[in-house]
């Protein structure tokens, strides 16, 4: 067994593009090009980037909604990238999903009752009145009435939505959850409830988060280590209480500048990047950052760096040739 | 402050025809926005802060939605006062707008150098053909788009996001608009086009003197935008004060909460936030009395009888709680 609940080595996710008349394929979307890390029982790991960099891509992968195009996920030690649907059902038990938008992922036609009853039934689990002890309980978490059992998703507002799909998600005692961007939705002062939610969720029954957000601060604060990814690549593996202090890749320094801070007498120089992320279709040969990077020289533009460790004392990995020499913002 | 003021928004109440009757979408909503500074507006969804936005623009959905009462003056005209061929004259040409998403904004069949030339034709009709071209060409060059020469001829779609805000802007500003209203003009962008997209409003302000309503819910993109903001909860402005002043000193329970529920860079992490327990009350179904009520740790059985008033805290800043004096005097005995 490895020291990883989850691990991921050199993950590929392609999708093809087809057109013309007769629908061949015309194009590759490079959404996931060789991805490697693991999560420890009980950590929580953010995926932070920019919209079409990948990461709600990899954390679909990672539960196998999608077929990985290349590349290993392990999960318990087991690998888990080509096993059959039947055996995936078994694993799927113990990795969860909350999802973005709390108004399409559940269904308007059933009751939360029903929504909360299907993991259950699905896995045949419990009989009739174990089910309902345990919906009454999962409520009860997630901080809602127990009247709200007979009730439509459309009854409630996005934060309690919210909650119902965490409801959902921890039905199984999942070991895994991976939350894409659960909180987006949802405005500031509801945010912050769902978010110590989480924390304390995480607390009571000792899940491992994947937390996938393009919102650094709301990432930083939920994590204990981040994944900056850019165009399908990671650039930067580092521990939450050092982003901001010691980003290294150029690509993360920005993100970090770019926050605004809720607090007007802070006037902070601000990197700001010029241009917009190229196309996944047709990424930028060398550095996939080089396009849009201050710093690039000319190996940026040919050769790839690689993810390399860049501290002793903790795991600090960047992608950058020049990781280490740069100015510091 | 001896800065003019531009725009006076005074005691603006907006409804909507609904099923269940008329809701209050802005009730006595008042402000001004003074020449050259830019205000912001924020709160939560359904605050109110759009409707407010467009009332000034008279462009609420018709006909469910109309202006009750109150009055929006534009250098002592009233705009809501006007007759509709006068107010598209002002529309455009001394006030304009943006939006958050500017997909749905600019239209899509239409070429970017056409819907630039539309608001130049609309309000200069004396401008020659030739010259509506190059003056086109320099308002996207202004904004920052490369190449603008043949990106006058590509379709929205070709654009990204934060090019399409920036094309959106140039239209805003073909006509050098007096005022500019953006209404969460970076929401939908990455927050690097984000920082892109602020920092070209911010120096084309600088350059033109124009004055900005920036509509957000964003505390950071306000504090980093404005000089003056108008806090609203439920249709009702709650806190009103100079930026400096309303993050030092929030007065009001819910820009407190607001500003204490925001994850900080600076937290260690993992740590609780605060929270604003509860959701903010339908605008069908308001309590009598102050509307944060019911999510407000600080309520008294006074909060559930009356609305309380806009109070002047001082020159700057006013707060509408009735129990501000007693919640400062708390919390700076702490």
């Amino acid at each position: 067994m490895s020291e990883y609940l989850l691990e991921v080595k050199d993950l590929k996710k392609h999708f093809a593009i087809f057109g013309g008349i007769f629908l061949r394929q015309i194009a590759t979307v490079f959404a996931l090009d060789g991805i490697s890390f693991g999560v420890k029982q009980g950590e929580t790991v953010g995926l932070v980037g920019e919209s079409g960099c990948g990461k709600t891509t990899l954390g679909r992968t990672l539960l196998r909604l999608y077929n990985p195009t290349a590349g290993e996920i392990h999960f318990k030690g087991q690998d888990i990238t080509s096993i059959s649907q039947s055996s995936l059902q078994n694993t799927r038990r113990e990795m969860q999903m909350i999802f973005q938008d709390p108004y399409e992922s559940l269904n308007s036609r059933h009751t939360v009752r029903q929504i909360l009853e299907e993991p259950f039934l699905i896995h045949q689990i419990g009989t009739t009145l174990e089910r309902k002890k345990r919906i009454d309980h999962l409520l009860e978490v997630v901080g809602l009435p127990a009247s709200a059992k007979d009730r439509y998703p459309h009854e409630f507002s996005g934060g309690q939505r919210q909650r119902i799909g965490i409801a959902r998600a921890i039905a199984l005692d999942p070991q895994l959850v991976v939350c894409d961007e659960p909180v987006s939705a949802l405005d500031v002062s509801i945010q912050s409830q769902i978010l110590n939610l989480l924390l304390e969720l995480q607390e009571r029954l000792g899940l491992t988060y994947i937390f996938i957000a393009h919102d650094l601060s709301v990432v930083k604060h939920i994590s204990d280590r981040i994944i900056v990814m850019y165009l399908g690549h990671i650039v930067e593996m580092i521990k939450s209480t050092s982003i901001v202090e010691n980003p290294l890749h150029p690509y993360t320094q920005a993100l970090v500048s770019a926050i605004p801070i809720a607090d007007p007498t802070v006037r902070k120089e601000k990197i700001i990047l010029q241009g917009d992320v190229p196309s996944p279709i047709k990424p930028p040969r060398g550095c996939r950052f080089h396009t849009r990077c201050i710093y690039v020289q000319d190996i940026c533009r040919t050769q790839f760096p690689e993810l390399k460790n860049y501290s002793e004392t903790e795991e600090h990995r960047v992608a950058c040739h020049f990781a280490g020499e740069l100015g510091r913002h | 402050m001896t800065d003019p003021v531009l725009l006076k928004v005074k005691n603006l109440v907006t409804a909507f025809d609904v099923e269940s009757g008329v809701i209050h979408a802005v009730e006595n909503v008042s402000f001004d926005v003074k020449s050259g500074k830019t205000l912001g507006i924020v709160g939560e969804s359904g605050c109110g802060k759009s409707v407010t936005s467009l009332s000034i623009m008279r462009l609420l959905p018709k006909p469910s939605g109309y202006v009750v009462s109150g009055e929006i003056l534009l250098d002592k005209l009233d705009l809501l006062k006007l007759p509709p061929q006068e107010m598209r004259k002002i529309r455009g040409n001394r006030i304009s707008m943006i939006f958050q998403e500017p997909m749905t904004a600019l239209n899509p069949v239409h070429r970017i150098g056409k819907q630039i030339r539309e608001a130049l034709h609309l309000h200069h009709s004396e401008m020659s053909d030739a010259l509506i071209l190059q003056e086109s060409v320099a308002l996207l060059r202004k904004v920052g788009i490369p190449a603008p020469e043949q990106r006058i001829n590509e379709y929205p779609h070709q654009l990204s996001g934060g090019m399409r805000q920036r094309v959106m802007i140039a239209i805003a500003l073909a006509c050098r608009p007096e005022i500019l209203i953006a209404d969460e003009p970076t929401t939908a962008l990455d927050v690097t086009i984000q920082a892109q997209i602020l920092e070209l409003m911010k120096s084309l302000q600088k350059e033109s003197g124009m004055s900005i309503i920036f509509i957000t819910h964003d505390l950071g993109v306000i504090a980093e935008m404005c000089d003056e903001v108008v806090v609203m909860y439920a249709g009702k402005v709650a806190e009103k004060a100079n930026v400096l002043d309303l993050f030092k000193f929030p007065r009001h329970p819910y820009t407190k909460g607001l500003m204490a529920s925001i994850p900080n860079l600076d937290m260690p992490p993992k740590e609780k936030l605060q929270t604003i327990e509860g959701v903010v009350p339908e605008l069908t179904a308001l309590p009598p009395g102050c509307r944060f009520q019911n999510r407000c740790v600080f309520q008294i059985p006074r909060c559930h009888a009356i609305s309380p008033p806009l109070e002047q805290v001082h020159e700057n800043h006013f707060v509408s709680c009735f129990r501000w004096q007693e919640i400062e005097a708390k919390t700076n005995s702490h």
